[in-house]
């Protein structure tokens, strides 16, 4: 028996359950309620303000913390993967461990914690709530990246005169670019999709697109709910795009 | 004076990132309904957590129950499926090596909510009624890519020709299996099992979209619902702590594993 074969079990189930829910969604997003072909869902979105709104603010959302979290998280993974300023694999495992808590959970902790200091929930709360859940996400791929860098190239830009800070900017950040365009990847998207976390963090106030996707199909407004998950979609492919095979390697081994 | 500037640096991002969850268990030892409230030192809502004896107790026990069930059972399927499936891909060639590869990296690209809305309309689409299996089957399809991953890199390290060997010294196909191929990848099958189960535990998005309405509860959609009528029940600050260990304590687990297998590899 040839063991290739092995795989065929996991491609069938992949096909099913991974595969042809996908294709689920392009087809309700172009079907009325009738399951007939129709471009109505899609125009409606572009015609609905406040679907449009929620769009724009979550990508502005989005945006702002990504942003955030790489001016947060590119030098503290630089320290972490630093031997001489930081030894302990402690502080690794600790930067790492709020990944795999649960973000509905850590979020209302946060929004308890602003209740009790007296801070109104809004814009600001929603911005640093966002960070609080992404940063780990950000830090974890850009370390991993540098941890792995071979460090002849830092000392051979040395050796040949380089000043620390032209290393830093001409050697170490373009090398470890896959690092952060995978740590982008990672806080984007998950921004834009999030439900319930921004309306946690702002009691209400903020809604993200998520939000509008998951208020439909509970509301068995199936059709338009799927076809709002394809413009999802359409965006996660394009920024795909602008990501490369590196980054895969950055993201395997997720621990 | 640069490495404490740096240790003092990651230190506040720590504190920061932690602050809300010191939060949570500095109050899980106090009665307040109210959180924030301290009304003095208590193990009362410990003891009311494990004597069940609270308002909505059943609820919740019983979605801490359906929370562990469904971790397990799908964790379960998913080391076994992925454990195939990558010996599978491990000898597959080329094209449709990338193929079966992009196809297990799909679920780590997607957004919870796209994988949630998708099989709530798979469900829908096959007339298939949600609860328990619907959960089980989602949580299966995004926890086995991590699997996969996980044993790859150790049949990578496995020399081909043992598993040959020992069907020519007169093993037969199971006993290989068992007694060379398996305990050979079991480091990676038992990684790949605890992400699984992690990925499960923290799941809220795709487990709300598929678990249908008779009134199936997790922990993250009991809380969900919960938070959204209003406060969270107070109960909720010591399970929610213990999580918290829960995790720090598998995550150290993990990472002494894989400390270990380094250098033994490295050897």
């Amino acid at each position: 028996m040839k063991r290739s074969r092995w795989s065929i079990p996991y491609v069938v189930f992949m096909a099913i359950f991974v595969v042809l829910p996908l294709l689920l969604i392009l087809v309700y997003a172009f079907q009325d309620g009738n399951g007939h072909f129709t471009l109505s869902n899609i125009t409606r979105f572009f015609s609905d303000s406040d679907a449009l709104g929620t769009f724009a603010v979550s990508i502005e959302v989005a945006i702002e913390n990504t942003l955030i979290c790489i001016l947060l998280g590119y030098p503290a993974a630089w320290i972490l993967a630093n031997k001489d300023l930081n030894k302990s694999a402690v502080t690794i495992i600790l930067f790492i461990m709020p990944m795999w808590i649960n973000a509905l959970m850590r979020t209302l902790a946060t929004a308890e914690l602003f209740n009790t200091l007296g801070i109104t929930l809004g814009k600001g709360t929603l911005l640093f709530g966002m960070v609080y859940d992404y940063l780990p996400f950000m830090i974890y791929p850009i370390y991993n990246v540098l941890n792995k860098m071979d460090k002849s190239y830092s000392e051979a830009a040395q050796d040949l005169g380089a000043t620390p800070w032209q290393v830093f900017w001409k050697v170490t950040v373009p090398l470890s670019m896959p690092g952060v365009s995978s740590g982008i990847l990672m806080v984007f998207m998950p921004t834009v999709s999030t439900f319930a976390i921004s309306e946690f963090l702002t009691n209400n106030k903020i809604k993200l697109f998520g939000t509008i996707i998951q208020e439909n199909i509970n509301s068995s407004m199936w059709n338009y709910g799927a076809a709002l998950a394809f413009i999802m979609l359409i965006i996660i492919g394009i920024s795909t795009l602008f990501t490369n095979d590196d980054e895969k390697e950055a993201e395997g081994g997720l621990i | 004076m640069k490495k404490f500037l740096a240790q003092a640096y990651l230190w506040f991002l720590l504190v920061l990132l932690y602050a809300p969850l010191f939060f949570i268990g500095i109050f899980s030892f106090t009665e307040s309904r109210v959180l924030g409230n301290w009304t003095g030192f208590s193990t009362k809502l410990y003891a009311n957590l494990f004597s069940g004896d609270m308002q909505g107790s059943s609820s919740l026990i019983s979605a801490v129950e359906n929370t562990l069930l469904i971790a397990l059972i799908s964790a379960f399927v998913s080391m076994v499926l992925g454990t195939v499936a990558a010996v599978g891909i491990h000898n597959l060639r080329g094209r449709k090596k990338q193929a079966v590869s992009f196809l297990n990296n799909i679920p780590m690209i997607n957004p919870d909510v796209i994988t949630g809305v998708s099989l709530f309309l798979l469900f829908v689409f096959l007339h298939f009624s949600q609860g328990y299996l619907t959960v089980i089957l989602a949580h299966i399809s995004f926890g086995t890519p991590y699997v996969v991953l996980s044993v790859l890199p150790k049949l990578r390290q496995m020399n081909p020709n043992i598993y040959e060997a020992a069907l020519d010294l007169g093993a037969t196909p199971s006993q290989a299996l068992w007694k060379v191929l398996v305990p050979q990848l079991r480091p990676g099958m038992v990684s790949g099992f605890i992400l699984a189960f992690t990925m499960s535990l923290d799941d809220f998005a795709v487990t709300f979209f598929t678990r249908g309405t008779i009134g199936l509860d997790t922990l993250s959609t009991y809380i969900y619902t919960d938070a959204r009528k209003g406060g969270l029940t107070p109960e909720l600050r010591p399970l929610m702590t213990l999580i918290f260990l829960i995790i720090l304590i598998l995550l150290v687990i993990i990472n002494v594993r894989q400390e270990k297998m380094k250098k033994s590899t490295s050897k």
